[in-house]
């Protein structure tokens, strides 16, 4: 009796969970739908707009690749990511080393700014960056990206990787320095490597901030051939009050898929950062 | 020796964060200050800038939807969440698949399944309404009336925002120790009274420290308003953000703008606050 009362409850569970599924992963089968669809069935009233029934085409995204800027976008936004990539986790790394090691005066006051500053989001900040990056000439250019982008991932992967390199113990430096390695050699042979899931963490992070971050891409950059993906497909792809959904359905699936790709492999990473961003402190 | 190179190794980020984010909000509050369009120096005219801001009625409108949508989003993200971290957490097969699945809507660039979801709110072609139409239920003018288009704007901004509460709720979960359930069942506490005297006050902590993130986080959005309605029908969808935007950087009047998004820095302070409380007395 208690197993069949068992097998229901879970049954139900199941159940839940598919309906949450279903309704919750329903716009991205639209958009591929969509993205396959011929213009006549997809501006069709009368046609069922759950399935394609007239053909798939991919005249959509022949028009993405021929006739918009999308590869250039593309090539904008691996750069641009790429690049505040590797700024961020370099700097974070250095400085969460630091404050996790030395004790120094103002340790705890910088600690408490990366905080306070990973609280500060660009909504306050565009308009003032904006005047500021305006003043370096380098508005309309993928570098104001560059420049502006570590003002969100700088502050949350340093406290990243402050509560990452707490968990490593000092006792291991330590011996390594009692057996004679230098400071730097400690680093590089122990401390390293056991950072090294908490470094990726942060260069996942860092990545995907960057390649999806919106409003300084729109806020800084109007000229075209410099837009990166997010602001490309959501401005360019309209003429005039038309919508193109389909070539739009196309854009927005294409500038997904390297995010989904790198979090399809890399799971664990992102859960152990959402997480570690909700319950560390 | 050490001493020097401590502050060598955080000198990188401390720059960033000073001029690249103390200075602009220094500059951002002087700019409110002042009657500065784009490409004017522009005069001080201390709150004087402010008081044009306040006596607009958009304005005022504009805080009012903000906090209507803070509200009942962070409402609406924390018990579904919670109810979606409940199930997967008492599931025995599937977890690991499950999580990985459900933090989809999280990842995706918000630009782009903000997109998705204009094409499914489509005055002519949208989905939704074909859904409804073969329910028998009426059509809905999604982004067309200031009720529907505010429900909009709050339903792509739940839907984004469930995944984060689930497995930030879920990880609180796992996070309690069994015994404390078990000992509850010998004591002859059933399913409502454990989650009430047990879970809840547990998950307390994480819970906390969600929605401050969230708190931060939503009422600074966007995207979704600035893709999905531009603030219309009828200024009906504008918050802080998408308004200070659109005064200030396309409508010119940089002060003004500067002067709306400051309208977020007492509730930051108030976020930073709590959170910077939270984290003294866990951490240090």
């Amino acid at each position: 009796m208690k197993t069949f009362k068992n097998a229901i409850r879970l049954m139900f569970l199941y159940l839940a969970l598919a309906l949450y599924l279903i309704i919750f992963l329903f716009p991205f089968y639209w958009a591929t739908i969509s993205s396959l669809k011929t213009n006549k069935e997809l501006y069709d009233l009368r046609a069922n707009p759950l399935w394609v029934y007239r053909g798939v085409t991919f005249e959509h995204y022949k028009y993405l690749f021929n006739n918009t800027l999308f590869c250039r976008w593309f090539i904008n936004t691996v750069l641009v990511a790429g690049l505040v990539t590797v700024i961020t986790v370099s700097t974070a790394s250095l400085a969460a080393y630091s404050v996790t090691r030395f004790r120094f005066r103002g340790r705890t006051t910088f600690a408490m700014g990366v905080f306070a500053a990973y609280l500060i989001p660009p909504t306050l900040l565009f308009i003032p960056l904006y005047q500021v990056l305006r003043l370096l000439k380098v508005i309309d250019t993928v570098w104001s990206l560059i420049i502006a982008y570590p003002t969100f991932a700088v502050p949350f992967c340093t406290w990243l990787l402050m509560g990452y390199f707490k968990t490593i113990p000092l006792e291991l430096e330590e011996s390594a320095l009692v057996d004679g390695a230098t400071r730097l050699q400690a680093l590089i042979r122990i401390v390293l490597p056991l950072a090294l899931p908490g470094l990726m963490t942060a260069a996942v992070f860092a990545f995907t901030l960057s390649w999806s971050h919106y409003l300084y891409a729109v806020a800084f950059i109007s000229h075209s051939p410099q837009k990166t993906l997010p602001v490309g497909v959501v401005s360019e792809l309209v003429r005039g009050d038309v919508f193109y959904w389909g070539s739009l359905m196309a854009g927005t699936l294409f500038s997904s898929v390297p995010i989904v790709i790198l979090y399809s492999c890399m799971t664990r990473y992102f859960i152990k950062g959402l997480t570690a961003g909700a319950t560390k402190y | 020796m050490y001493k020097t190179a401590a502050y060598l190794m955080i000198m990188p980020v401390l720059l960033i964060l000073l001029l690249l984010m103390v200075y602009p909000v220094g500059l951002s509050i002087y700019t409110s200050l002042t009657d500065r369009r784009i490409g004017t120096p522009g005069n001080f005219v201390g709150f004087d800038t402010y008081r044009r801001v306040i006596n607009q009625p958009i304005f005022l409108r504009t805080l009012m939807n903000t906090s209507l949508y803070v509200s009942i989003t962070l409402a609406l993200k924390t018990i579904l969440g919670l109810m979606l971290a409940l199930l997967m957490h008492h599931i025995p097969v599937g977890r690991n698949f499950l999580r990985a699945i459900v933090l989809l809507p999280w990842v995706v660039p918000t630009s782009m399944s903000v997109l998705i979801w204009q094409w499914m709110f489509d005055p002519s072609f949208s989905v939704l309404n074909w859904i409804l139409s073969q329910l028998g239920l009426n059509r809905v003018p999604w982004l067309g009336s200031p009720f529907w288009a505010r429900l909009a704007v709050i339903t792509v901004n739940v839907w984004r925002g469930i995944p984060f509460f689930s497995i930030a709720f879920g990880a609180g979960l796992t996070a309690i120790p069994q015994e404390l359930y078990e000992s509850a069942s010998i004591d002859g506490a059933a399913g409502i009274q454990q989650f009430l005297r047990i879970t809840f006050p547990l998950l307390k902590p994480v819970f906390n420290i969600v929605l401050l993130y969230s708190l931060v986080m939503t009422i600074a959005d966007f995207d979704i308003v600035h893709i999905l309605t531009r603030g219309g029908p009828f200024q009906s969808t504008h918050l802080l953000g998408t308004l200070a935007y659109q005064v200030g950087l396309p409508g010119t009047q940089i002060s003004q703008g500067a002067a709306i998004s400051l309208f977020l820095f007492p509730i930051l302070l108030f976020a930073a606050f709590f959170a910077l409380r939270v984290v003294i007395r866990q951490e240090m």
